[in-house]
């Protein structure tokens, strides 16, 4: 592993940081009252789409696994698709997780359910620009020694810390501070957001920190 | 002396429940109140004293003031009215106040300077304290005497507009109303307009006696803004305007009738610096007191600075000024210049009723009231008053009367003042010493747990208890000889009551002996710890001891929900606290059980707790997890990797049973709406009371009670299976009785009975099941070869304590009842066993799964959700020990099943001989770490605004959830023992 590596993989998370920033700042150039807050709706779709299109371009210029092979378009074609259902299932398998987690059935489904999609944007999306459809890959990534890139590293910590960001996000909910953000679920995409961007942050830091003792069976 | 763990927690705990007593007892002071009920309430008022010849008025004076308006505005500072503020924006007052027809005072509200205590201080003349709000359990109207309540018996009219506590506190009093909530601290125009909107219609009208304006706005601004604020300005303006409306009407209407009116302007606590109130502070605790009438002219250039009195005076004012009993608890004394226009025979005998109603307060709370100064004071201003009376009998008004007079006056003013001082000593000031030694004593055991952790989760489970180390004899002599002294400097020098001063020598001495016994165990573990733990730590106990995510939650969540206690939010909420926990324990568990299956590695992913979520929908698609293979994780009993390979159906069983749990707990959450802010949504529970689904009602009983049986009859012997079976038909019979379900051929339900004899049968069955199951334990004493009689024995106990919380549990709540047996019977055969979860963790997860099942049945941190019918199940009338006792088993059936199933499990899972001192050991523990921290941190927010109505009750759930957990260790203990006799 080289330095240069990890400069491109900070470059890249710094270009994901950049785009979160930007959604927050374009909606309201074109939108008249446009604000995190009252318009949060708005702002979870644009945050979703420009994440997704950072990844997704990030993916077709930086390739982080070059091994893939070429393959005809068919294949490509049923590739995206694959990915596409994977992705709605994600969304859909954590609106479930979240209404098991209290949220209101019925009501502000569609806040729950964007809060989903804003999940799986910082989780899924990386994922599956990475690893593919494929769980085998996915599975092999999150278990304990199964890392076999700095990339593949970044991505389990930026993951890991989605997760845990939107956990505690829950947390100021019961609060009695009558603050706009503690409505549901604006302080749960708030802690996600900010756990993945802390990811996108620490995780070069802590690779180029432990680059010593980080040994990759591949590379 | 070596104890085994299980022993030895069962005692820590102990020792806490007397701890915990100590600070309860200190923490809520006995409050003063009268022996006499307020129901025969009309006690012919004290005669005039005469001595010798005798006075003719025995009735009560008549009263001074026709009509009496009392303005309350919340927050109102003394600064605001008599300060530079008030001659800014309250032009009209500070008029009144210096030249008009007026007396100001400054009136001292005691702590908790929050609004419900002091509207009762206010109306009561008592000192509130929490003792009341337990007296009136289930109804938060004030049940002591009041002016409020002497008024309307009187046939007074009185109307109140403005905070809707009011409303609660004396429902029914009112003739017309209008109560604003405080509930929307932003909104400061409107809550005070909704009360100014009536003032022209009923001061126009006049058909009132007493009008009571209690205006909210000036406290929102101040929690928003703070007292510096411009808005601040602007309100008291408002207010002015309205207090020169109300005055200028009642001046304009005084002309038609004889007598004057009176008009109060108050407030009922003041603000601090940051704008909140509920402690102490000189800014919180002064209140301005303006009493405004024609009857108190005076002469220009008569200067009258506002005097300091206490807030609780102004029930006797107000009693006295409308000619009405003073309310028997009031500890305030007359403002003496209300009266002072009158004649002198009228003034003695206003003061001399209130001093009779003071010292017979004093006799009935104090036992030796007759060497209180104050009480000799009354007996000697009383027999002047008589000499005075015969005097004035005999000779008709002369110069050496009125001087006399005015001696008496002086006396009985004396009087007056030290009685009510030694009345409200009594009473308002938390009782520091006894929380100390209380919180030292649990602090101290705690400690010593702690310490213990490492020993008493050794394989042995036991540990050595230095109690008679020679060494530390010194030590423990000294530590008790300082205790005796700050006992004997603190009980002499104190000038309010203390209970542990109170006690007999013998006992305080007792409780000082354990303090400072204690304190030398726990320095002689420290140094065996500090001496012994190196040699231990090179050779660890446990090779492969790295912390599982399930290990890191639990820790976690343990730290977290003790550290949410000091939020008042949070522990409104606790039950969001306990469900948010289970939930995540059951993804951790989720995830576990995949990483079995599908890894079949030892390592752990480093993962966080939700990455298998995302698969949860695709697993279906994967094959290829070659069997299990359990972790290492047999600390207390080196379990052999097991060879058996779980396959087919029940392998999907295992991954799905987490997500069943967590279907089963959705369900639960929204069938019980709890705790305060989401109270009101509509739930399951409240659909299912109305009238409406009496059917869907009895179905869903029903089913509950079939899921019961099913699940509970497995486990049990023959003859107690047809007994489960017969107690839970009579749970159905009882319910059907009386009236809340119906069977399908009872068409309507007209005759409703008390069901006591179905209820009666049913305990039969339950005492017939508890007493098998007793049998099967004490059988399994005598044969020891036969284990499983053991298992039969428990189960049944278990399945005992099912049928008594079935039977007590409302209709709508069964379901918690079948889902928990549900659960727990998921948990056992796909969890628990496949995954072989040390006695630690399975310990902790029931006692999470405890608590949140507490939550599911409805419980809440609020007195008022203690479901107190359960007490009245099978029982005619009230009969005070069963009553309690079965209101406790039905507010604490959740944690107390879930202890009762983690015997059973335990005893016959694990063939661990310690497994059961470990799990013994561990919930002590668990359940003493929340309650120790939350007495200090109570001790530390006894100012807090919320203490009396969040933070109070919550001390008295943990107290009694100590008390449980006690009984619980007893019961855990009871059974080691006989394990350990057995082998």
């Amino acid at each position: 592993m080289k330095d240069t590596d990890i400069k491109r993989l900070l470059y890249t998370h710094l270009l994901c940081i950049f785009s979160i920033i930007l959604s927050v700042f374009i909606p309201s150039l074109c939108l008249e009252n446009f604000s995190l807050l009252e318009t949060h709706l708005t702002w979870l779709c644009t945050c979703s789409g420009f994440v997704t299109a950072v990844n997704l371009v990030l993916y077709l210029v930086v390739k982080p696994n070059a091994s893939s092979k070429r393959s005809s378009l068919s294949h490509k074609v049923t590739r995206f698709l694959k990915c596409c259902i994977y992705f709605l299932m994600s969304c859909f398998s954590f609106h479930v997780i979240f209404v098991l987690y209290g949220a209101p059935l019925i009501e502000l489904a569609l806040e729950t359910f964007l809060f989903a999609v804003i999940l799986s944007t910082f989780t899924t999306v990386p994922c599956l620009c990475l690893l593919g459809p494929n769980l085998k890959a996915w599975l092999r990534v999150f278990s304990r020694n199964g890392v076999t890139s700095i990339w593949e590293n970044s991505l389990q910590i930026t993951t890991i810390s989605s997760f845990v960001g939107a956990w505690l996000g829950a947390l100021p909910i019961p609060l009695d501070w009558e603050r706009p953000w503690q409505v549901w679920p604006i302080s749960c995409t708030l802690g996600a957001t900010f756990g993945y961007v802390a990811g996108l942050v620490i995780s070069p830091l802590w690779i180029y920190w432990n680059r010593k003792q980080l040994t990759y069976k591949n590379n | 002396m070596r104890l085994g763990a299980g022993t030895f927690a069962a005692c820590c705990v102990a020792i806490e429940v007397l701890g915990i007593a100590v600070f309860l007892r200190g923490f809520f002071p006995a409050p003063v109140r009268s022996s006499a009920g307020t129901e025969h309430g009309a006690e012919p008022p004290a005669p005039e004293p005469s001595a010798g010849a005798s006075s003719n008025w025995t009735t009560l004076p008549p009263p001074l003031f026709g009509k009496v308006v009392i303005v309350l505005i919340d927050a109102l500072r003394d600064d605001f009215v008599f300060g530079s503020k008030g001659v800014k924006f309250m032009p009209y007052t500070t008029y009144l106040v210096e030249k008009g027809a007026s007396h100001s005072f400054v009136a001292e509200a005691k702590p908790p300077t929050v609004t419900m205590p002091r509207i009762k201080a206010l109306m009561t003349g008592s000192l509130p304290g929490f003792v009341d709000v337990l007296r009136n359990l289930n109804s938060p109207a004030l049940l002591e005497d009041s002016v409020i309540r002497q008024a309307k018996a009187a046939g007074k009219r009185i109307i109140f507009y403005g905070d809707e506590t009011w409303v609660k506190l004396f429902p029914k009093h009112f003739v017309e109303y209008d109560g604003t909530t405080s509930f929307f601290v932003s909104d400061y125009t409107e809550v005070d307009n909704n009360v100014t909107r009536h003032l022209d219609k009923v001061l126009k009208r006049g058909d009132w006696d007493m009008l009571i304006l209690h205006y909210l706005g000036l406290d929102h601004i101040g929690h928003i803004s703070g007292p510096s604020s411009p808005l601040i300005g602007r309100k008291l303006s408002e207010m002015d305007s309205v207090l020169m409306k109300i005055h200028t009407s009642l001046l304009s209407k005084e002309r038609e009738v004889a007598l004057p009116s009176l008009l109060v302007l108050c407030g009922d606590h003041g603000m601090s610096e940051t704008g909140s109130h509920g402690a102490s502070s000189m800014e919180e605790v002064n209140t301005p007191l303006i009493l405004i009438s024609s009857a108190f002219e005076r002469k220009p250039g008569d200067v009258r600075h506002p005097t300091r009195v206490q807030q609780t005076d102004v029930a006797a004012t107000l009693a006295i000024a409308l000619g009405l009993p003073i309310p028997k608890d009031s500890v305030g004394s007359l403002l003496f210049p209300v009266v002072e226009g009158k004649p002198m025979r009228e003034q003695l005998r206003f003061l001399h009723l209130n001093t009779v109603q003071l010292s017979k307060l004093l006799q009935e709370n104090v036992p030796s009231y007759e060497k209180d100064p104050g009480f000799e004071q009354f007996k000697m201003s009383e027999r002047l008053h008589g000499n005075w009376i015969r005097l004035y009998l005999e000779e008709k008004q002369s110069e050496v009367l009125l001087n006399l007079g005015s001696k008496v006056l002086r006396q009985y003013l004396d009087a007056l003042k030290t009685l009510s001082l030694s009345l409200s000593t009594q009473v308002a000031q938390y009782d520091m010493y006894s929380m100390m030694v209380g919180t030292v004593v649990v602090l101290e055991v705690l400690t010593l747990l702690l310490l213990s952790v490492p020993q008493a989760l050794h394989r042995k489970a036991e540990l050595e208890v230095p109690l008679s180390s020679p060494g530390f004899s010194l030590l423990f002599y000294l530590v008790i000889l300082v205790l005796s002294a700050i006992h004997v400097i603190v009980c002499t020098s104190a000038e309010s009551s203390c209970y542990f001063c109170g006690l007999s020598w013998l006992a305080a001495g007792g409780v000082m002996v354990l303090a400072s016994a204690l304190l030398c165990v726990i320095v002689s573990v420290l140094t065996n710890v500090l001496v012994g733990g190196k040699p231990r730590r090179k050779n660890p106990v446990h090779p492969s001891s790295r912390w599982s995510e399930l290990d890191l939650l639990i820790l976690l969540g343990t730290v977290g929900h003790v550290l949410s206690l000091g939020a008042s939010s949070f522990v409104e909420e606790e039950h969001q606290t306990w469900y948010f926990l289970v939930n995540t324990l059951c993804l951790a568990l989720s995830q576990e059980t995949y990483r079995n299956y599908f890894l079949g590695d030892d390592s752990e992913p480093q993962c966080g707790l939700h990455v298998e979520q995302g698969l949860d929908g695709v697993a279906t698609a994967w094959q290829g997890g070659p069997g299990c293979d359990v972790l290492e994780r047999g600390k207390g009993h080196g379990s052999p990797p097991p060879s058996e390979v779980l396959h087919g159906s029940e392998k999907w069983m295992v991954l799905a049973s987490p997500w069943l749990i967590l279907a089963c707990c959705r369900l639960l959450r929204s069938l019980n709406q709890t705790g305060v802010q989401w109270a009101h949504r509509p739930d399951l529970g409240h659909w299912l009371t109305s009238s409406d689904h009496k059917a869907e009602l009895s179905v869903l009983a029903a089913v509950s009670l079939l899921v019961v049986f099913v699940l509970v009859q497995r486990g049990c012997s023959p003859v107690s299976k047809a007994a489960l079976a017969l107690g839970l038909l009579g749970v159905y019979c009882y319910r059907a009785a009386i009236g809340s379900v119906r069977f399908p051929w009872q068409q309507d339900s007209k005759d409703i009975s008390k069901g006591i004899t179905e209820a009666r049968f049913v305990y039969v069955f339950v005492l017939g099941i508890l007493f098998t199951g007793t049998k099967d334990l004490l059988k399994a004493q005598v044969v020891p070869a036969d284990f499983r009689i053991k298992t039969v024995g428990l189960w049944e106990i278990h399945s005992g304590l099912v049928l008594l919380a079935a039977l007590l549990f409302r209709p709508h709540n069964l379901p918690v009842l079948a889902f928990s047996l549900l659960i727990q019977t998921l948990m056992t055969k796909f969890i628990w066993r496949p995954l072989r979860h040390d006695a630690a963790e399975v310990t902790v997860m029931h006692y999470w799964f405890g608590q949140a099942f507490f939550y599911f049945q409805g419980n809440s941190n609020n007195i008022a959700t203690v479901d107190i019918s359960a007490g009245f199940v099978g029982l005619d009338t009230y009969v005070e020990i069963p009553a309690v006792f079965l209101t406790a088993f039905g507010t604490y059936a959740g944690p107390l099943l879930w202890a009762s199933h983690l015997v059973h499990f335990l005893s016959s899972e694990t063939h661990s001989s310690s497994a059961l001192s470990h799990a013994c050991f561990c919930y002590a523990m668990i359940c003493s770490i929340p309650v120790s921290t939350y007495i200090v941190l109570v001790t530390s927010l006894r100012y807090h605004l919320f203490i009396w109505s969040v933070f109070s009750p919550k001390l008295l759930y943990e107290g009694m959830h100590l008390l449980i957990t006690a009984a619980v260790c007893v019961f855990f203990t009871a059974m080691d023992q006989t394990r350990l006799t057995q082998s």
